[in-house]
């Protein structure tokens, strides 16, 4: 598409001009090859990279003897994962030598009003600590840097001695989305102790009675 | 009267400002970009709230797509001299007998996850088509018998010393398959995971505790 140049005729005996040549380059090609790179770019470009959840598991062969602390059976809250994204929950310890003792299993489900909604309620100091903490820190009341309001949060974790201890027992037929759930449950409402752990088979016994 | 003609336009629109603002963009796509890693099978992973980013280096993902096959990658590391994917091959070729040229192993190095019994592993380095590839990945064995991921694993804990392990799995794997893997994992030491999840903000405050 180069420009077409008129060259003027019928003079005679004129000077011989040099031929004038545009100064305009035909950008065209350019453009395209450009807007191809452009494309090919936009689309293998990994923008956001994948995020991460950090879960530290108990060392595995730590020995029994080992003296433990005992966890209050009223602290202990344990949940169970199962087929169907259905959570059961029940509070204490299921001991299978007192079969007439044996917990209720309570349905919930991974809904905003189901699980999140009961561990709230029985998080409710540390997760008031906590959340008023972060709001002061975003109302500008409290001016501290990053590393040590986390570190704050985590000695009000630490130092907690009402809320809920959880653990996290997912069966055979749960799924790997559940478990992430539940964590991100735990991660939400800033429970501070909890722990993926096996069912014991009283517990996969009561799920087979429980509710459907 | 003739009429008035108006002035012949030339049909040429000035490209320089779009040219312009291509490089631009052009420059910066280049200087941005990332590329997106080749992944052996589609993994959709689970969401989380959790904003803490992936490391770049330093870092073995354990892949488990939906039917429970189990990939592998790790880094070559920060510092490209250290060729940890090279090593950790050479490793793997000591432990089960086998022997890779030169050319393989700086092949190997070149590429990302891997998924199938190491004796095929020689297949797919060498594949000529590379749709064929995808065809030899069937998953690393990871029963009793031959547990050929706590291998790796092993071996790419003793390549790289500081290396993370992250575990990318699909929403819909089985919950027991990801414990069979997170079990291998602290059988060989390792209790801290990094599960990949995307980022899906979930706000709640003190209005949200029930009464």
């Amino acid at each position: 598409m180069g420009e077409i140049i008129v060259e003027e005729k019928g003079k005679k005996g004129g000077k011989r001009k040099a031929k004038k040549h545009s100064t305009r380059i035909d950008m065209t090609p350019m453009v395209d090859l450009m807007c191809l790179l452009i494309t090919f770019f936009m689309l293998t470009t990994a923008f956001s990279k994948p995020k991460v959840m950090v879960i530290t598991m108990p060392e595995k062969d730590t020995p029994e003897d080992k003296n433990r602390p005992e966890i209050p059976k009223n602290r202990t809250l344990n949940i169970l994962l199962t087929e169907g994204h259905k959570v059961y929950y029940y509070i204490g310890i299921a001991d299978p030598k007192k079969p007439a003792e044996l917990p209720q299993l309570i349905k919930t489900d991974f809904s905003k009003d189901g699980i999140r909604k009961f561990l709230l309620i029985k998080n409710k100091d540390l997760f008031t600590k906590i959340a008023e903490y972060r709001d002061n820190r975003v109302t500008g009341k409290t001016e501290v840097a990053d590393t040590t309001a986390d570190n704050a949060i985590k000695k009000m974790k630490k130092d907690d001695q009402k809320g809920p201890i959880v653990l996290i027992k997912a069966d055979e037929n749960a799924k790997y989305k559940d478990m992430v759930d539940i964590i991100d449950e735990m991660a939400i409402c800033n429970i501070a102790s909890y722990a993926v752990v096996d069912p014991s088979p009283t517990e996969l016994e009561m799920l087979k009675n429980a509710p459907k | 009267m003739p009429k008035i003609k108006p002035p012949a336009r030339s049909p040429h629109i000035d490209m320089t400002p779009m040219v312009d603002l291509f490089s631009l963009l052009l420059t910066f796509f280049m200087l941005t970009t990332s590329f997106r890693p080749q992944e052996a099978a589609p993994i959709e992973t689970p969401s989380s709230v959790s904003e803490k980013q992936a490391p770049d280096n330093d870092i073995m993902t354990i892949f488990i797509d939906k039917d429970g096959r189990v990939f592998f990658n790790i880094d070559n590391g920060k510092d490209t001299s250290t060729h940890f994917r090279e090593k950790l091959l050479q490793k793997m070729a000591e432990q089960y007998k086998l022997t890779f040229t030169p050319k393989e192993l700086d092949k190997f190095s070149k590429m990302s996850s891997f998924g199938m019994p190491i004796k095929n592993l020689k297949a797919w380095i060498n594949v000529k088509d590379p749709k064929d590839r995808d065809k030899l990945q069937e998953g690393i064995p990871t029963d009793s018998t031959d547990n050929q991921l706590a291998w790796w694993v092993r071996m790419a804990r003793l390549t790289n010393l500081g290396a993370e392990v992250a575990i990318k799995g699909d929403a819909d794997t089985k919950y027991t398959d990801v414990k069979k893997i997170m079990d291998l994992l602290q059988e060989n030491k390792v209790n801290k995971f990094n599960l990949v999840t995307n980022l899906l903000r979930e706000e709640i405050s003190l209005k949200d505790i029930p009464k």
